[in-house]
């Protein structure tokens, strides 16, 4: 568990105090990914370096574990971070190293001197990002998803509990990220690792994360499940972000709807409900019309959903909003 | 007379000027192995202190900037003269290749230790913090991540300053420190023999050449980004 409690940061410029994370308190729980996302500047690069304390806070606690990091002399710190593994935007590999090298080095940092429980470590590390035949090359003869897993399996090398991703799928192309993500996925998974990603893409959130915290000028505004926050955001910052995520929903809120005649309803159905047909039963046995504006079904992590704006018309609509809500299915009135 | 007298009538003993040879060579391999010893610390002290980075100690920087500026805006030649109650107190003797050594290791280490500095700036900042983040000491950033990722520069570092001391070491020819250089100051310039002063400029831009040659390979083959 890593927990925060009411941690603020400022850097002194200028002899002037310019903050760059208001107050805030919070818990990341053992073995989720825990998304922080916010534009550049928000503050999350901060947020995620004062975890492995490469930032110190100015005020509150910090916890991983049962050890408060903000306490620790400098051995035990170097301590704590052999157990905190982290990745970055742009990878930080050794130039002057091979692969097998870069992977080795946080095992030769710990003091593992013996050269054949170095190679087996390696071998197994990299046989785990997929890099096997690669050990013997240098970073610069990567591609940039090929130096990530590099940075990843470096990271993993001390079995640490914690895994801090720093825009760790921002230099990459749309595949790549995809494949990255996939890798850390299935970390998360099978090494039971919390994982703390920081971006600033809602798709990398959508995708890996459980929760997620929105940060917008140093503060946290939104924070939960990623289902609720992506189906339903409520920040301006927050809807800013789906939006992205989601083009055509966004041009559909634009769409005239005073034009379109009936009501306008955004429908979310999350998990059994996608795949339940409620809305042809329930439309026929209470004899509304409806007519769909715009719509898609993807996922959220492993959680199937689907999202429909419509427009409904009939005597009974009432009755129809009331059996849906009945089968599960979240509505949101848009326009009346 | 053989062609060789033909084109250099004042040069009777070419044994001479080998033996001139080989001392610029020690007095070169002496000053520089010892300009390295002490310029490389200098230089990672320098790189360490500075503001923002790993350790800032501006008091200590300061000091270390001043005094290396200090030394490198002193002319050798001058600076030869100055040290020379200092270079008969370390090693007993003003003269030849002994009397030449610390005044050449106190001109070039500063040189050196600037350019040492130089390069550990280019590594990349998020290399240092990657290691940082896994955990790494100190020293072991300085040894296992700035010195291994700076060493193309620290090589082309190496090269410029055997270069410089080459010319430091013909200067020293002028106060008795023996070599290539005073061959040309004692024949070449007093003497009006300008057949000497002809082939010590040669073999000097040799030297030279060769040096950077050797030095530019070593670059190319351990300068890897």
């Amino acid at each position: 568990m890593i927990r925060f409690v009411d941690v603020h940061k400022s850097y002194r410029v200028d002899g002037k105090d310019i903050p760059a994370l208001q107050p805030f308190s919070l818990d990341i729980a053992d073995g989720e990914v825990f998304g922080i996302i916010g534009l550049s500047g928000a503050g999350k690069s901060t947020l995620i370096r004062l975890i492995n304390l490469l930032e110190r806070p100015s005020g509150g606690r910090i916890f991983v574990g049962d050890t408060e990091m903000t306490t620790l002399a400098e051995p035990a710190l170097r301590a704590q971070r052999r157990r905190i593994g982290m990745i970055f935007q742009h990878f930080n590999l050794l130039a002057s190293q091979t692969v097998a090298d870069n992977v080795a080095f946080p095992l030769r940092l710990a003091g593992e001197r013996d050269a054949g429980a170095l190679r087996a470590r390696v071998d197994e590390l990299l046989a785990r990002v997929g890099l096997t035949a690669h050990a013997d090359k240098y970073p610069s003869q990567l591609s940039g998803g090929q130096k990530q897993r590099v940075g990843i399996a470096r990271a993993l090398a001390n079995r640490p509990s914690i895994l801090l991703c720093d825009e760790a799928t921002s230099a990459l192309d749309p595949q790549t990220t995809a494949s990255v993500l996939e890798l850390l996925a299935e970390i998360n998974r099978e090494l039971k690792l919390t994982i703390v990603l920081i971006t600033h893409e809602m798709d990398v959130v959508r995708r890996v994360c459980d929760r997620v915290a929105v940060l917008d000028a140093g503060a946290i505004v939104e924070r939960g499940a990623v289902a609720d926050v992506f189906l339903h955001p409520q920040h301006p910052t927050t809807k800013r972000f789906v939006n992205e995520a989601l083009p055509e929903e966004a041009a559909s809120e634009l769409a005239p709807f005073a034009q379109v005649p009936g009501r306008i309803l955004r429908l979310s159905f999350r998990g059994d409900a996608t795949l339940t047909p409620a809305l042809g039963r329930i439309a026929r046995e209470t004899g509304v019309e409806f007519n769909i504006l715009a719509g898609r079904i993807d996922r959220i992590k492993d959680l199937p959903y689907g999202q429909l704006t419509l427009a409904m018309q009939g005597e009974r609509v009432d009755a129809a909003l009331a059996a849906l809500r009945e089968a599960g299915i979240e509505i949101e009135e848009l326009h009346r | 007379m053989n062609p060789l007298q033909k084109l250099f009538p004042n040069i009777d003993d070419w044994g001479e000027i080998g033996r001139a040879c080989i001392d610029t060579l020690l007095m070169l391999g002496g000053s520089l192995a010892l300009t390295v010893l002490i310029g490389l610390p200098l230089g990672v002290l320098l790189y360490l202190t500075a503001k923002g980075q790993l350790r800032p100690m501006p008091k200590l920087y300061a000091i270390t900037s001043l005094l290396v500026n200090i030394l490198r805006s002193v002319p050798f030649i001058i600076l030869m003269i100055v040290l020379m109650p200092i270079t008969y107190a370390l090693v007993g003797t003003k003269l030849g290749i002994r009397g030449a050594i610390p005044p050449l290791v106190i001109g070039a280490a500063p040189f050196f230790a600037r350019l040492v500095e130089t390069a550990l700036r280019e590594v990349q900042q998020g290399v240092i913090e990657a290691s940082q983040a896994m955990g790494a000491s100190l020293w072991q950033i300085v040894r296992h991540v700035l010195l291994p990722e700076a060493r193309g520069g620290l090589f082309a570092g190496i090269t410029v300053t055997a270069i410089a001391l080459v010319g430091y070491t013909a200067m020293g020819g002028a106060i008795g420190s023996g070599g290539l250089g005073d061959l040309a100051y004692r024949y070449g310039y007093l003497s009006y023999k300008s057949d000497y002063m002809l082939v010590t400029v040669v073999l000097l831009i040799v030297l030279v050449q060769l040096l950077q040659m050797i030095g530019d390979r070593i670059v190319a083959r351990y300068g890897r980004r």
